[in-house]
């Protein structure tokens, strides 16, 4: 395994600079997600690193050693892509097989079964080794399409979001199952999703890219308690942050058409700011502020409370089941020491 | 408005039932989720209470009037699809009227009603554009007005926000929840999400294989599944299901983990269990709580953050991995021994054979 370094690289297509000075550093078994919307720049940066899209500018290295001149085949990176490309008549353990018998590899047989039943192993598809690729479910093609990126032993994964055409619950028992995977393989992953739930369960570390640049890098706690800027503290989290503009009002910020004044933040704020508060931190049940419930959705392990003050609606979420009444009048604060504050450009203070 | 009510209601394509007999009252004023993976006959069964699908034998009543074989325009009913079908050479607003117009509705009445469901919805600034120059969350909101316009006897509406995003989604469903409530019109809502159907029905109406295998409020379904299908389908992720034995008052867990079972469970088990003892342990991940003393035992599979929360996996031996959620502020790495307790209120229990819950004695 190896560590990846990007160096301030650019790329066009055509008019659109799809990527702007990217510069990252990923390390050796890190598990490095790639998140944000259509278009950021995820997959050109991936496809630079794999050497099928060649950059503009700046450099790629692995393990210190500059790879801007090797093919694709050389770097030894494996790709895991969103379609699963295999071989339909042959069967999974031939799938399996197939990159090693490569006449450039010239892998000798037993080593080949011994990494093949290995990777079975590992994604528990022992049992269909004999069977017909055509005949798999979306969730066993997939595992064979990991497994076939794995028996190569590459230097580095790379993996374009590769649970996006599966069903909510196979994502969910896939994600847990490679991010296990990972870590108990060591492996460096680079990963692109669009999907925050994928970044923050599965990442070490996150870069948040929106058009062509990169907004953040951090922990999935740093990305979801300090988010850099507005772009991302509404890009994680579900239901999604409430974003209140608030103005300076006699030592505090009253929240823009609601009677909710807030603390100063310990730095000399603007006049002007947005507030950002996680639905989960806009507690219900006591404190100073008071507003009515205007909507209430169970879903069963947690409640979100839609509480209405002044002109502003603020999405609340409290734990199992809520005893509150659409309409009910009902005291709530907000945890102070989580309270996020934007500048009017939506940057962080 | 109305009370729908489905007698017998079965649709076969030859000889394949699409929808297996089906007894259902929607109360009027009820807002019912039909929820299901693809192909379970919810779509079916929605097409068949609007008429434009026929059924195969039953009946359906609005009220006391049978309309069972009724056509769809005779029948009182607005649809809302899931892809906008708005007409691109005509404005929102002509759109929306356009309803109103075709039942030869009076220009002034027109205009009061097609200003009313605009303020109402927040579209009023977009009455004058077309359909395509709209985002795809105003042109919903110009489909559902245009619904709303007509004030049918019931709203029916096919998976209306799966073509949006997914943040949009979530405004876009409390905003139907909330015209429901302020409108109080009958509606049959079918998705496949079962976090929709929890977040905005009444009840929920859960199929799988042309067959209702639950009716019941979003409390009911999550706590008291009747069956594993039920279990696995609502929660994200779903019910931790795990094989195990019952002997004496005692469940033998993977792991060599021993569960006492709470006395008023006891015979209970004893009768609804296969004479082996076999039997599936259900509890929601919130019921798995991590304790120093816990009294069962499990190695960590991988920890992650969901954001406002944890979610820890915990492995009871080889291939039998349970979700607990847990706090944010502490993080397990793998392999960490863990030990945890599970809330007495929160465990259920199903039949291996029949998949079916046993009973806790409790309506549901």
């Amino acid at each position: 395994m190896s560590d990846v370094r990007l160096d301030n690289i650019s790329k066009r297509f055509g008019d659109k600079l799809a990527l702007s000075d990217v510069s990252l550093a990923i390390k050796d078994k890190e598990f490095f997600v790639l998140l944000g919307p259509t278009g950021a720049g995820k997959t050109t940066t991936l496809r630079v690193i794999a050497g099928l899209e060649k950059q503009d500018a700046g450099s790629v290295y692995f393990d210190g050693q500059a790879v801007n001149d090797l093919q694709p085949a050389d770097r030894d990176t494996a790709f895991v892509f969103q379609q699963y490309s295999l071989y339909p008549n042959m069967s999974v353990y031939d799938n399996l097989a197939f990159p090693l018998r490569s006449p450039l590899r010239r892998v000798p047989e037993d080593e080949i079964r011994r990494r093949v039943t290995d990777a079975a192993e590992k994604l528990r598809i022992t049992k269909l080794l004999d069977r017909k690729t055509a005949r798999l479910s979306g969730g066993e093609m997939q595992r064979v399409s990991i497994g076939r990126a794995i028996v190569r032993e590459p230097r580095i994964f790379l993996m374009d979001e590769p649970l996006s055409n599966l069903d909510a619950k196979l994502r969910e028992s896939l994600r847990v199952e490679l991010k296990h995977l990972q870590k108990t393989q060591g492996s460096t992953t680079l990963f692109v999703t669009h999907d925050q739930i994928e970044a923050l369960t599965m990442a070490d570390r996150i870069a948040v890219l929106d058009d062509g640049h990169i907004i953040q890098v951090g922990t999935p706690h740093d990305i979801y308690d300090r988010p850099a800027t507005t772009f991302v503290a509404q890009l994680v989290g579900t239901p999604r942050i409430n974003l209140l503009p608030a103005q300076r009002h006699n030592g505090s910020f009253r929240i823009t058409n609601s009677p909710l004044d807030v603390p100063l933040p310990a730095s000399e704020p603007p006049p002007e700011v947005v507030i950002g508060v996680r639905p989960e931190d806009v507690r219900p049940g006591d404190g100073a502020y008071t507003g009515s419930i205007a909507l209430i959705e169970p879903l069963g392990v947690e409640t979100i409370l839609h509480i209405r003050t002044g002109e502003q609606t603020l999405l609340s979420v409290v734990p199992g089941t809520s005893s509150f009444r659409l309409g009910d009048q009902v005291p709530f604060m907000l945890a102070r020491e989580r309270l996020h504050y934007f500048d009017s450009s939506g940057k962080r203070i | 408005m109305a009370t729908i009510t489905l007698q017998n209601v079965e649709k076969k394509f030859g000889d394949v039932f699409a929808v297996q007999p089906l007894n259902l009252k929607i109360n009027n004023g009820e807002f019912i989720v039909l929820l299901g993976p693809s192909g379970c006959g919810k779509t079916t069964t929605l097409r068949m209470i609007s008429g434009l699908e026929a059924v195969t034998s039953g009946n359906i009543m609005f009220d006391s009037k049978d309309v069972t074989w009724l056509h769809p325009s005779e029948r009182d009913i607005a649809f809302v699809f899931q892809f906008f079908a708005l007409y691109s050479h005509m404005t929102a607003w002509e759109n929306i009227a356009f309803p109103l117009q075709a039942q030869g509705m009076m220009r002034h009445d027109i205009k009061q009603r097609v200003d009313d469901v605009a303020q109402m919805l927040q579209i009023e600034h977009l009455l004058d554009a077309r359909p395509s120059s709209l985002s795809g969350g105003d042109q919903q909101r110009v489909a559902l007005a245009r619904a709303l316009v007509r004030r049918p006897a019931a709203f029916l509406m096919d998976e209306p926000l799966g073509a949006l995003d997914a943040e949009f989604r979530e405004t876009m469903r409390a905003e139907i929840k909330r015209l429901h409530i302020s409108q109080g019109a009958t509606t049959v809502y079918v998705t496949h999400d079962q976090i929709e159907a929890m977040a905005m029905s009444d009840r929920i109406v859960i199929m799988s294989n042309a067959v209702v295998q639950q009716v019941g409020t979003p409390a009911e379904v999550y706590h008291d599944p009747a069956n594993l299908f039920v279990a696995r389908f609502i929660g994200s992720p779903g019910m931790n299901l795990i094989s195990a034995t019952y002997s004496s008052g005692s469940i033998r867990l993977p792991g060599g983990n021993q569960y006492a079972v709470p006395d008023h469970w006891q015979s209970k088990l004893q009768n609804g269990l296969p004479a082996n003892g076999s039997v599936i342990v259900g509890f929601r991940p919130e019921a798995a709580r991590v304790h120093p003393e816990g009294r069962l035992a499990a190695q960590v599979y991988a920890d992650d953050l969901h954001g406002g929360y944890s979610m820890l996996h915990l492995e009871l031996e080889h291939g039998t991995v349970i979700h607990a959620r847990s706090s944010r502020e502490t993080s397990y790495p793998i392999g960490t021994p863990i030990k945890f307790d599970l809330d007495p209120a929160m465990v259920r229990f199903f039949n291996p054979e029949t998949e079916l819950a046993i009973s806790n004695g409790r309506a549901s």
